[in-house]
């Protein structure tokens, strides 16, 4: 289980201390409070992709999301001076709303991920748009949520609290995945839901669970990028932001078949894809091929994980044959001599005779 | 008799361990219609798959219009006028008939892009259907036809092949009394324009109106032939099972208590014109026999709350229980051990530790987060318990042998408090040894009072470990066999939906 892991973070140390010999700004001090930041604000949301990946489905609407919750909570703040802790409450609660809404759609009504939750990224970013009429959202010059925007963008000791939300969220999640029956739970759904019924767990409520969590982490998600950025554009924000979260949580072990993953994963993977971006940056690879060079990356990890895999697999196999070999050699022979006779005297049969 | 059109001599096919077919031999004369019949596992379907060239048979020759084959392709079997009527009819919903009559061999039109001509397919799927007397069209999607009506389709590409044989597996068992008919009547044709019919059914009474022949298999070799004057159901029946029981039976410890699980009109949703009644009493294995497809795991599936139930009720010691789901059902200790044990019984890929304590997590932590040692422990514990032969509990259950997943099952409910508990097929694919095993466990579970009702295919399994057999016969149980009535004939009289002889003929 942890073999992956560790797999995964040898391989960022790798990379990063080729950059970092490369180009030693990589490793100066701002450059990587930068990174912790992005990492955080890019790995809270792609914990909760991460568990509903596990489930075996998908969630491609957490881009859109944000930028609905974003302007909504921009405006609650400005234009309705509603004090920030009822508008941080309210963009939560419509993070796990939406999250319910498409969890009930998926399990209930029996519609699959993919198809839910891409209505979901063209709805929540249409209705963003019309709700603002196309326009960008930002604070006035006000100070409508200093305290949150302190808390939200600040830095403890130098460290983002970007980077420390990720790391309580993501122990809380540690927790919940790794130690806690709902964790099982959801993976023995992500591996075999049929069996999990047969088990008596209640799977319709384990996975939409996953979309509520992702749903409610992408809330979190909202306010953290939008003190980042300072206004909401409701065509761009969050623009593909998904696909980050989906390509951290397969880097990082979860398989889309469902079934695996782990929370460390899911944040070595965001911390890669992080570290990749700013490589580019730093080593003045061209800016265009930002995404090539990340999905240059994602295709060779998976390709490489699958392969070791599948070696694995075979080893356990062949062990596992050798381990029941002389016993199944053994029933082979009762089996030939207990039906009723019959097998056991292959050659003289009536008929032919 | 006809000319021999296709003759099979010689026919053995054997898996490691297992002798499926033994030295068959068959013939089917021109415009014959063969009737094949044996109990589930007797050896008609490795048979016909060996005709089809699905696989190859380990010795024995095929002839087949004088020329021999030692084995066949698929597309030999094809060429030599050999087509299929399957029991899973093998169509594509989503095409229409006369795509389907040609799967793989469509027509193509002229032009360099070589486009599939369906104008011509279905010109040529006209005529066809017309002899069928079918009353859909060529172009009709199959998905908007009955069962039935697929059949003919099936038929209908059997004769655009210029079939000489066609083997018809089961053909009726989901069809209603006036489709068989139509389905006979069909033969009747097929039969007059000198094509034959390879006819396996366990429907005796359709054998008896349509079979000019029988030949009946058992444990894999032919064990009797019998012409069309010879046929009866008393003949046939016999030739099925004549064979001897082993002594499999432990009798219970003490007498059935009082209570148990009582099954009151339920209706399931695989028959929803039928009721069942069931009643199984503390300490007591119930064994459940039936042809495949006779409702007993629909009924086993409709009590565990994985199917709603459409009516009746269901009470355990004369009390009734809802079982709206199988988390319903598991708290009022009913269980139920899965036919198929992989996709349903156990998630493969989770150790053997986890799988035990899949159904009961809850009881093993504390705020919802999981006591790693209480469960190490009861795992360990139904590990011994059940000998299950694994080098440690954190082993993916996937890496287990057939008896040892089964186990790790049994385990996940034997950690509970069982009331009632349903097996089906307990043993399918299971050694000898796990086998015994497992007939030991079941035997100490009634004698702990848990009411037991096992499913089971296996002759000899439901006659030698059940303290009570009840056969279930297209949706109902149509008998209940005491100890002393058990025999081979009376559990395949009931399955066939026939009455039990009188008490003389019983004993004989």
């Amino acid at each position: 289980m942890m073999k992956k892991e560790l797999g995964l973070f040898l391989l960022l140390a790798v990379i990063s201390a080729i950059t970092g010999a490369i180009n030693p700004a990589f490793l100066s001090f701002v450059n990587l409070l930068n990174m912790a930041n992005l990492i955080g604000l890019f790995g809270v949301f792609a914990l909760g992709e991460g568990l509903v990946i596990i489930t075996g489905g998908i969630d491609l609407s957490l881009g859109s999301m944000f930028a609905l919750l974003g302007v909504v909570f921009i405006d609650l703040l400005t234009t309705y001076q509603v004090p920030w802790p009822f508008a941080l409450l309210l963009v939560l609660m419509g993070g796990l709303a939406l999250g319910g809404i498409q969890g009930f759609l998926i399990t209930r009504l029996k519609m699959q991920p993919f198809i839910v939750t891409l209505c979901g990224l063209l709805i929540y970013r249409g209705a963003a748009r019309y709700y603002t009429s196309d326009s960008t959202r930002g604070f006035g010059y006000g100070d409508e949520a200093n305290t949150l925007s302190n808390i939200a963008s600040g830095n403890v000791a130098g460290i983002p609290n970007t980077f420390i939300f990720l790391i309580i969220l993501a122990v809380i999640l540690g927790v919940l995945l790794h130690r806690s029956v709902y964790g099982r739970w959801l993976y023995a759904v992500g591996k075999n839901e049929e069996a999990a019924r047969f088990s008596g767990i209640r799977t319709n409520l384990v996975i939409a669970t996953a979309y509520v969590i992702s749903g409610g982490l992408a809330g979190v998600s909202t306010v953290l990028f939008v003190f980042y950025t300072n206004s909401v554009s409701p065509s761009s924000f969050g623009n593909f932001y998904e696909l980050y979260a989906i390509a951290a949580a397969v880097l990082g072990g979860c398989s889309l078949r469902g079934g695996e993953g782990s929370i460390l994963g899911i944040v070595l993977g965001t911390a890669l894809l992080q570290v990749l971006q700013n490589l580019v940056n730093i080593l003045g690879i061209p800016n265009s091929l930002n995404f090539a060079v990340m999905g240059t990356v994602i295709l060779i990890g998976v390709l490489a994980d699958q392969q070791l895999q599948a070696r694995r697999r075979r080893k356990a196999a062949l062990a596992g044959l050798a381990r029941t070999a002389p016993k199944s050699k053994e029933n082979t022979r009762l089996q030939n001599a207990s039906p009723h006779g019959a097998a056991a005297l292959p050659t003289t049969t009536g008929d032919q005779a | 008799m006809a000319e021999t059109l296709l003759e099979l001599s010689g026919i053995s096919k054997t898996y490691p361990g297992v002798r499926a077919l033994d030295d068959v031999n068959l013939r089917v004369g021109r415009g014959e219609v063969l009737g094949l019949i044996g109990e589930n596992g007797a050896g008609k379907s490795t048979l016909m798959r060996v005709l089809a060239g699905v696989i190859a048979p380990s010795a024995g020759v095929i002839r087949i219009g004088g020329t021999e084959h030692a084995r066949m392709t698929v597309n030999e079997a094809t060429l030599a006028g050999i087509a299929f009527v399957h029991q899973e009819l093998n169509l594509f919903e989503n095409l229409d008939v006369a795509a389907n009559v040609f799967i793989g061999r469509e027509k193509l039109a002229g032009g360099p892009l070589k486009l599939v001509d369906n104008a011509e397919m279905r010109a040529r799927v006209t005529p066809l259907l017309e002899r069928l007397g079918a009353d859909f069209t060529p172009s009709t999607l199959v998905d908007n036809l009955s069962i039935a009506e697929r059949q003919m389709v099936e038929i209908a590409k059997a004769l655009s092949i210029d079939a000489r044989v066609i083997i018809m597996d089961e053909p009726t068992s989901s069809l209603t009394i006036s489709e068989t008919e139509r389905l006979l009547e069909v033969i009747a044709d097929l039969k007059a324009h000198g094509i034959s019919v390879i006819y396996i059914s366990h429907r005796l009474g359709e054998i008896m109106s349509c079979a000019d022949r029988v030949v009946v298999l058992r444990d894999g070799r032919t064990v009797g032939e019998l012409a069309r004057d010879e046929l009866s159901h008393a003949a046939m029946i016999r030739l099925m099972i004549g064979r001897d029981l082993k002594a499999l039976y432990t009798p219970p410890a003490h007498a059935p208590q009082p209570g148990g699980c009582d099954i009151a009109g339920v209706v399931t949703t695989a028959f929803p014109d039928r009721q069942i009644d069931l009643s199984v009493r503390r300490g007591e294995i119930l064994g459940l026999a039936g042809l495949v497809g006779a409702g007993r795991t629909s009924l086993a599936r409709a009590v565990f709350g994985i199917d709603p139930l459409l009516g009746g009720e269901i009470r355990i010691d004369n009390a009734p229980v809802g079982v709206a789901s199988p988390r319903d059902a598991i708290r009022q200790g009913i269980y139920l051990v899965p036919e198929d044990r992989k996709k349903s019984g156990l998630v493969l890929e989770l150790p053997i530790r986890e799988n035990v304590t899949l159904a009961s997590l809850l009881d093993y932590a504390r705020m919802w987060l999981v006591n790693g040692n209480a469960e190490r422990k009861i795992a360990k514990d139904q590990a011994r318990r059940l000998s299950i032969k694994a080098p440690s509990i954190d082993i993916e259950a996937v890496t287990l042998s057939g008896g040892n997943q089964q186990k790790v099952v049994l385990g996940k409910w034997l950690s509970m408090q069982p009331r009632v508990m349903f097996f089906d097929e307990p043993t399918r694919g299971i050694d000898v040894g796990a086998k015994s095993e497992i007939y030991a466990l079941m035997r100490s579970l009634a004698d702990q009072g848990v009411a037991i009702v096992m499913i089971s295919s296996d002759m000899e399994e439901v006659i030698g470990v059940s303290d009570r057999v009840a056969v279930m016969h297209e949706g109902s149980v149509s008998g209940v066999l005491e100890r002393d009535q058990f025999s081979e004939y009376n559990v395949l009289r009931l399955a066939v939906g026939q009455a039990l002889e009188t008490m003389e003929a019983t004993a004989s």
